[in-house]
């Protein structure tokens, strides 16, 4: 098998137990925009224009609440600025890249294949097509984001709300931080994340997730520098 | 016609947000402390997503001691911590909330 292939099918498969929360967010996603008004081509649109469920799900919610389009389009940005932090982690990955693959994996970097691909870059900084990981599991999500978008659009809720799925999405996250445990430094700043994203949840325009990135990497940079210093 | 402009816009910022650091960081240009930093990135921005969504009830108020996410969590820790396996960690955590559910 080709190294380009290979790297492929490792993204598919790195990104796949993620898929778990992703197949039902997206079905609740499709329901929830038809159920709020939007109808089905302005409900499918944003999965494949905005293209990540936070900020989809906060521009509707916005805007159906009757928030001027401002607002709505303020927030999702705002949501979304956790994309820079990403961007800024594979940059130092993928510089040597063309243009065009720079365009089309930058559409690709959702949370999910930011956090598999990242890992798989650390391990794989020398492999000449290392990027081909987060195409694999970029374009995986995208498919199933897509699909299961179609599907809570035609079908509606058929997830049952008992089962608590939206359950998933936390712990998925919290599964992608299992290998920093036993970091000390790391569990500093997840503390510190967790504890600011709490406090400051009612924040404005949803900036709470960039608030809470922005203070925690602050304070370990200060503890990082001052300890150089004894 | 404006809830296109709208969403057309929101897209285009979205993928700046995306594009902008891969396009403008010069790797070579990063100092070491800064790349030190970028690699707490994942933990910096996925307690923000877990937190809440554990912690916090729909009325934005702390959930109580029992509540059934607080168990799926912790066991998720706990698995996550012994085992090092994501699936092994999401599965745990979701079988757990689960048992607190029905059959309590």
């Amino acid at each position: 098998m080709s190294k380009k292939k290979e790297n492929l099918l490792k993204g598919f498969y790195d990104v796949s137990p993620l898929l778990l929360p992703v197949v039902p967010f997206g079905i609740i996603f499709g329901a929830i925009g038809i159920e709020l008004g939007f109808g089905p081509y302005i409900t499918y649109a944003t999965s494949i224009i905005i293209f990540s469920g936070a900020s989809q799900i906060v521009f509707f919610q916005l805007l159906s609440n009757g928030a001027s389009s401002i607002i709505a389009i303020t927030s999702s940005s705002v949501v979304s600025t956790r994309h820079l932090l990403y961007g800024a982690v594979v940059a130092q990955y993928l510089s040597k890249l063309s243009l065009m693959w720079k365009i089309f994996l930058s559409y690709l970097l959702t949370d999910q294949a930011f956090a598999v691909s990242q890992e798989f870059f650390k391990k794989n900084s020398n492999d000449e097509y290392k990027h081909y990981h987060l195409l694999g599991a970029g374009l995986t999500l995208w498919i199933v984001w897509q699909f299961t978008t179609v599907i809570g659009i035609l079908l509606g809720s058929i997830v049952p709300e008992e089962l608590g799925l939206s359950f998933t999405i936390p712990l998925t996250f919290l599964a992608l931080l299992i290998n920093y445990f036993r970091k000390i430094d790391h569990l500093i700043v997840i503390f510190l994340s967790g504890l600011s994203s709490i406090l400051f949840y009612e924040a404005p325009l949803k900036s709470y997730i960039i608030l809470s990135c922005v203070i925690s990497l602050f304070i370990i940079f200060l503890i990082n520098k001052f300890q150089k210093k004894i | 016609m404006t809830i296109w402009i709208s969403i057309v816009i929101a897209g285009i910022i979205n993928y700046l947000t995306r594009l902008g650091s891969i396009l403008l960081i010069k790797p070579e240009r990063l100092s070491e402390s800064a790349k030190k930093i970028l690699g707490y990135v994942p933990s910096a921005v996925f307690p923000a997503i877990i937190f809440p969504a554990v912690f916090l009830n729909e009325t934005n108020t702390i959930v109580q001691i029992h509540d059934p996410k607080i168990i799926g969590f912790f066991v998720a820790i706990v698995i996550g911590y012994i085992s090092k396996n994501i699936i092994l960690t999401i599965i745990a955590g979701l079988i757990s909330y689960w048992i607190v559910i029905f059959l309590f």
